[in-house]
C-alpha cells in the first residue's frame, strides 16, 4: 500500500478520534477529497519542479503514533531557548506534553488546537479564522483533513505579549517511521505584538516527515514575529506550508534558518489586506551532503502603499542542492508598492547546486519594485588576506561565509535566540569562534 | 633572520622570479626598489606563502626554518606579515572582529589562551592611536569603502597588532598624501626594533626619506642586480632606471 493509500484509509481510524459533527470535520472531508484527486506532487508542477519527493515519500510512515512516550526536560534541554522565560508548546511524537510545556489561558491563550477546535468559546475564533487563507493544494489539504493537534494562540487587542512562544515537535524515533502533520493557528488582534520560535527536533536517525500548517492572521497595527529554526537530524524532513494574513499598518516577520534535515520545503505565503504594511521575509541556508532546502515565497500586494522585503542567503556545500522561488504579485489597485527581494548564494563545491528563480507579476504602473540573484564562490583574494594574518583556511572560509550572511542575522530580536542560531552556525561550519562582527 | 637563497618561483607557468639571493637580519631595513613588473610584489606573496605561485627552486629560510612546507597561516604564525599593495575589502568583517580572530587565533597556534578581552581593547586602543585612527573606523567592515590613505593605516595598524618579526611593506607609499605617509612611516618607526625587521618594496625613493634603510637592493626582471647603502635610492630617484637596465641588458 502506498503512503497516499494508506492515508486515506487510515482517515476512518482518524474519525473515531474526532468530533465529526463539527463544522471544521466538514473543511476536513472536503480536504481530503481534494488530496484524494491530486495526490502527492510530482516533478512534473510547475512549483515542484526542482524538488522530489520520491525519497522522502518511500518509507512506511506511521501515521498515528502508537504509544505515548515521554522525554525527559535534561535530555532535550539544549533544543530549547532556556536562558529566558518563555511560553512553550511542546508535542512529542504529535502529542501534547503538558509537563514540558508552559502554557497559558491569562489573558491571552497559548495552548492547544486540538482544545480550541473542541470548546464552544474558541468557536468564533474557529469559524472567523481557520484554514481561511491555507492553500487547498494537495499537501495543505492533506494537512487539513487530518488536522487536529498543534498551537493555537490568540493575542486579544492591545497585548504585547511579553515573552516569546516556543512552539517544538519533538519526535522520539520510537517507532520507526513517522508522518507528524501539526496544525497552528495564530489570530493577533489589533495593537498586539508576539514573539514565537518554531522547531521541529527529531531525536533518533529514524526517518520522519513533518507536513506542518501554520495560519497567522495579523490585525490593525499587530506585530508579528516568527523565527522557524531548522536544524533537524539527517533522515528528518520537513514540509512547511506558513500563510500570512496582514491587515493595515502591520508589521510582520518570518526569519527561516535552515542548517539541517534531509529535504525541507518551505512555502511562505503573505497576503496583504490593507494598507500601509510591511512584510518582511529573511533566511539563511547552510547545507552539506546531500540536503536539499527549497524556499517558495509568494508576497501578495493587494492595496495600495506597501512594502514587502525577502532576503535569502544560501551556502551550499558538497552535493547539497537549493532552490529559491520567490513570486511577487502587484495588483492593479497596490499603487506605491515597495516590493525587495533578494537571493544570494555560495557554492562551496562543483557538486552542489542552487536554482532561483523570481517571479514578478505587476498590474500596477507606479511601483517600486526590485530582485537580485547572485551564486558565486568565496573570494580568493579575501581568503589569503586573512591566511596571511593567521586565520587558519577553516576559519578564514567560515568567518566569510558568516560575513555573507549577517545582515539576515542582525534582524534577530531576541538576543538570546540570535546567540543560539550563531551557535549553530559555527557548528555547522565546522569552527570554534565568536562571530561577534 | 631571513636567507633567501637562489629563490625561483612562476605564476601560470611564466618565470617571475630568477634567482634571488637576499639576507635581511634582525634590526635591519631593506628596501626593495626596481621598475614595473621587475618582480617585487611577487617576491613578497611567495614569502608570504601565496599558493597561486609556484617555488621551483631554491630556499626560504626564517630564523632557520625552511618555509616551503608551510601554509600562509603558519608563516604569518612564525612572525611574517605582508602590508597589501592592495588590500581587500571584506564586508561584514568589523576591523576590530578581525583583529581579533587574527590575534586569538595565532595566540591557539602557539598554545596560548584568548588574550583577554580587557587587554585586547587596550592594545587596541594603543596602536589605534600611534596609527592616528579614530575609534568609530574600528568598527566598519574591513576596508569596506575606505579611502586609499585608510587602507595603508589600517595595513600598518594590523602590523602594530600582530607585532610581526619580519614586516614587508608592499608598496605601502602608494596612493598616500604627505600626512599619511608620515603617519605611515612614523608608525613603522615606532615598531622598529633590534629584534625585528622591515622590508620595503616601493617603486620611488619618497617613502625613504621616512623610512630609512640600511640596504637598498634593485630587483630587475626576476633577479637583484644593485645593492647599496640608501645613497644607491637617491641615485635612482635621479637617474631613473635605465642606466640598470642598459648595464644589466649589456
Amino acid at each position: 500500500m502506498d503512503l497516499k493509500e494508506k492515508l486515506v484509509t487510515s482517515f476512518l481510524a482518524f474519525e473515531n478520534r474526532v468530533d465529526v459533527d463539527s463544522p471544521v470535520h466538514d473543511i476536513r472531508n472536503e480536504a481530503l477529497k481534494t488530496f484524494e484527486n491530486t495526490g502527492f506532487p510530482s516533478k512534473k508542477e510547475e512549483a515542484w519542479k526542482y524538488t522530489s519527493l520520491n525519497s522522502v515519500l518511500k518509507h512506511d510512515y506511521s501515521v498515528f503514533p502508537k504509544q505515548e512516550n515521554a522525554l525527559e526536560y535534561k535530555d532535550i534541554k539544549k533544543y530549547f531557548i532556556h536562558d529566558i522565560d518563555t511560553y512553550k508548546i511542546i508535542f512529542i511524537d504529535g502529542k501534547y506534553s503538558s509537563h514540558l510545556s508552559q502554557v497559558t489561558h491569562d489573558g491571552i491563550d497559548v495552548c492547544l488546537m486540538s482544545s480550541a477546535l473542541n470548546k464552544d468559546k474558541y468557536k468564533p475564533v474557529i469559524e472567523n479564522y481557520f484554514n481561511k487563507i491555507a492553500t487547498k493544494d494537495s499537501l495543505a489539504s492533506l494537512n487539513t483533513a487530518f488536522s487536529n493537534e498543534g498551537a493555537y494562540i490568540y493575542i486579544p487587542k492591545n497585548k504585547a505579549v511579553e515573552k516569546p512562544i516556543q512552539i517544538i515537535h519533538f519526535s522520539t524515533g520510537n517507532e520507526s517511521a513517522v508522518l507528524l502533520q501539526p496544525r497552528n493557528l495564530i489570530v493577533v488582534e489589533e495593537n498586539s505584538h508576539v514573539q514565537i520560535i518554531e522547531r521541529h527536533q527529531s531525536l533518533t536517525d529514524n526517518p520522519v516527515l513533518t507536513n506542518s500548517v501554520t495560519e497567522i492572521f495579523a490585525n490593525k497595527r499587530a506585530i508579528v514575529d516568527y523565527y522557524k529554526v531548522q536544524n533537524d537530524n539527517q533522515n528528518a524532513s520537513l514540509i512547511d506550508h506558513t500563510f500570512v494574513e496582514q491587515k493595515e499598518q502591520t508589521n510582520c516577520f518570518v526569519h527561516t534558518f535552515s542548517f539541517g534535515g534531509k529535504l525541507t520545503r518551505n512555502n511562505l505565503n503573505f497576503y496583504q489586506n490593507g494598507e500601509h504594511m510591511d512584510s518582511t521575509m529573511k533566511g539563511i541556508t547552510i547545507i552539506g551532503d546531500k540536503q536539499h532546502v527549497d524556499h517558495n515565497t509568494l508576497v501578495h500586494h493587494i492595496e495600495p502603499n506597501c512594502e514587502s522585503h525577502q532576503d535569502y542567503k544560501g551556502i551550499f556545500a558538497d552535493s547539497s542542492t537549493g532552490v529559491f522561488n520567490g513570486k511577487v504579485i502587484v495588483e492593479k489597485e497596490a499603487q506605491k508598492t515597495n516590493a525587495f527581494q533578494a537571493n544570494n548564494n555560495i557554492l562551496l563545491s562543483d557538486k552542489a547546486a542552487i536554482n532561483t528563480k523570481p517571479q514578478l507579476e505587476i498590474f500596477a504602473d507606479d511601483v517600486k519594485c526590485s530582485h537580485g540573484c547572485t551564486i558565486g564562490q568565496l573570494d580568493e583574494s579575501a581568503l589569503f588576506y586573512m591566511k596571511q594574518r593567521g586565520i587558519p583556511e577553516k576559519e578564514a572560509r567560515a568567518l566569510l561565509m558568516f560575513a555573507f550572511s549577517n545582515n539576515v542575522l542582525d534582524s534577530v530580536k531576541i538576543p538570546e535566540l540570535k546567540q543560539r542560531i550563531t551557535k549553530l552556525i559555527a557548528n555547522k561550519l565546522g569552527v570554534n569562534i565568536g562571530f561577534d562582527l | 633572520m631571513l636567507q633567501i637563497k637562489d629563490l625561483h618561483a612562476s605564476v601560470e607557468d611564466k618565470s617571475i622570479l630568477k634567482g634571488i639571493n637576499l639576507e635581511v637580519k634582525a634590526g635591519e631595513v631593506h628596501a626593495i626598489m626596481g621598475p614595473n613588473g621587475s618582480g617585487k610584489s611577487t617576491l613578497a606573496s611567495v614569502i608570504a606563502g601565496k599558493e597561486e605561485y609556484e617555488v621551483e627552486k631554491g630556499e626560504i629560510i626564517l630564523e632557520g626554518e625552511d618555509l616551503e612546507e608551510l601554509a600562509a597561516e603558519e608563516r604569518a604564525h612564525k612572525g611574517i606579515f605582508l602590508s597589501f599593495q592592495y588590500p581587500v575589502e571584506i564586508p561584514g568583517v568589523s576591523v576590530t572582529n578581525f583583529m581579533k580572530t587574527a590575534i586569538n587565533e595565532t595566540r591557539k597556534a602557539k598554545g596560548l589562551e584568548d588574550m583577554p578581552a580587557k587587554d585586547m581593547l587596550k592594545m587596541i586602543r594603543e596602536k589605534s592611536e600611534l596609527l592616528e585612527i579614530d575609534r568609530k573606523f574600528l568598527s566598519r567592515s574591513l576596508n569596506e569603502g575606505f579611502s586609499g590613505g585608510e587602507k595603508k593605516r589600517n595595513e600598518i595598524f594590523q602590523m602594530a597588532m600582530l607585532e610581526p618579526k619580519l614586516a614587508i611593506l608592499d608598496e605601502t607609499d602608494s596612493g598616500l598624501d604627505i600626512d599619511a605617509l608620515r603617519i605611515v612611516a612614523n608608525g613603522v618607526n615606532k615598531l622598529k626594533s633590534k629584534d625585528n625587521a622591515v622590508v620595503v618594496i616601493t617603486h620611488y625613493q619618497r617613502l625613504l626619506d621616512h623610512i630609512v634603510p640600511d640596504f637598498v637592493h634593485v630587483l630587475y626582471n626576476g633577479r637583484i642586480v644593485k645593492s647599496g647603502g640608501k645613497e644607491l635610492a637617491h641615485e635612482l630617484e635621479e637617474k631613473g632606471y635605465d642606466w640598470i637596465k642598459e648595464e644589466v641588458d649589456a
